[in-house]
């Protein structure tokens, strides 16, 4: 993955095709653009403000990008998490990643040296830029994909350094500031209670919390995402059966909400 | 600093691996549908537990018993439904919280 990462910044001297490439790539990604750098500076000061070093923040811009997964990981690096746990929550919030490549089999097939890059850049926000814009006519499909994701990233990496580096520069009074994050997540609920109106997985994680609470406080993250994955689970058919109906209604070709990290219609809404 | 370090190649690690299943998995076969019904349904059980974690630990039995993180946390819910704009949400919420632990 490091290999692939720097392999993107050979793009610069190969060739001129990457002329006709970059400005197209750079107008796709306008959105993009404003929604990272502004959440990747929230990011970087989040994570100073819970008294982390201010390297982490590029470190893992560059070689996680991965915005919610990053923000759980200011509270577990806090805390002194175990690496399995980290794995396992990593795992457990990114586990919707793990679909969004369908829709990109197709044209990752013959994408070559670029596929491991690309796939490593499939955040929320990339992955719906790529299923959604087309590169111009004359343009290689793969470099397009190329250059709007390393420009996706890029951005994120700046946001995050330059979050970082600024909040470690602050002088005044910064308490409270790693409120971002609660309010971070709150958002983040909110997009997907517009997105998800079953009400068995808000029920099956209130549940799961209150135990998780009772139990065992200081494993509250993995024993409530464990027991409210199995409630979800024994749930799953009488939700699938309700869910269905409603389906066909709205023609049968519902495409599965992707609203878990800053949700592209919500950063793009804002951007265009 | 090796701990960090550790904990960054695991989330690399795992999340590179979360990206690459469709393609390493599923390029010729269907995927089970339990993955397409958590793809769906997990990511508001994830907000919620998240959420709460965030509230476990305020000692609401002293002053200002959790008020400053529950009346910034409602306008933050506040403001996303109303203007769903990410960073209005995030900065107005974070500002209330702000002033509101300095004046209780």
């Amino acid at each position: 993955m490091q290999d692939t990462h720097f392999r993107s910044g050979r793009k610069w001297h190969l060739g001129r095709e990457w002329h006709l490439v970059l400005p197209a790539a750079f107008r796709a990604s306008i959105p993009v653009l404003l929604g990272y750098t502004t959440l990747g500076l929230a990011f970087g000061l989040t994570l100073v403000a819970a008294g982390l070093p201010w390297w982490l923040s590029p470190v893992m811009a560059v070689f996680i990008f991965a915005g919610a997964a990053q923000f759980m990981a200011i509270g577990l690096l806090q805390s002194g998490a175990g690496l399995l746990e980290i794995a396992l929550l990593t795992l457990l919030l990114n586990g919707r990643h793990a679909v969004y490549g369908l829709s990109l089999l197709g044209p990752f097939r013959s994408a070559g040296k670029w596929k491991p890059y690309l796939i490593f850049g499939l955040t929320d926000e990339t992955y719906g830029l790529l299923t959604t814009v087309k590169a111009p006519p004359q343009v290689d499909q793969t470099k397009f994909f190329a250059a709007v994701t390393g420009l996706n990233q890029s951005y994120w990496v700046i946001g995050c350094t330059a979050g970082s580096l600024v909040g470690s520069a602050l002088t005044f009074d910064t308490t409270g500031l790693n409120f971002a994050l609660t309010a971070l997540f709150i958002v983040l609920l909110v997009e997907q209670i517009r997105a998800v109106k079953e009400w068995e997985p808000y029920l099956a994680a209130a549940i799961a919390c209150v135990i998780a609470l009772a139990v065992s406080p200081r494993n509250f993250l993995l024993v409530a995402l464990t027991i409210a994955t199995g409630i979800l689970a024994l749930l799953r058919g009488k939700i699938e059966q309700r869910d269905k109906p409603r389906r066909d209604e709205s023609g049968g070709a519902q495409e599965s909400t992707e609203a878990g990290w800053p949700d592209r219609r919500g950063s793009a809404g804002s951007g265009a | 600093m090796s701990y960090f370090l550790l904990a960054v190649l695991v989330m690399t690690a795992v999340t590179y691996f979360t990206r690459a299943v469709p393609f390493l998995f599923f390029a010729k076969r269907q995927p089970p549908s339990l993955l397409g019904f958590l793809q769906k349904y997990l990511p508001p059980v994830v907000m919620v537990i998240l959420v709460f974690a965030s509230y476990k630990d305020i000692d609401y039995g002293a002053a200002p018993f959790g008020i400053p993180a529950l009346v910034a946390g409602a306008l933050t819910a506040l403001l996303h439904f109303w203007k769903r704009n990410v960073l209005l949400s995030i900065v107005g919420g974070m500002a209330l919280y702000m002033a509101l632990i300095r004046v209780l």
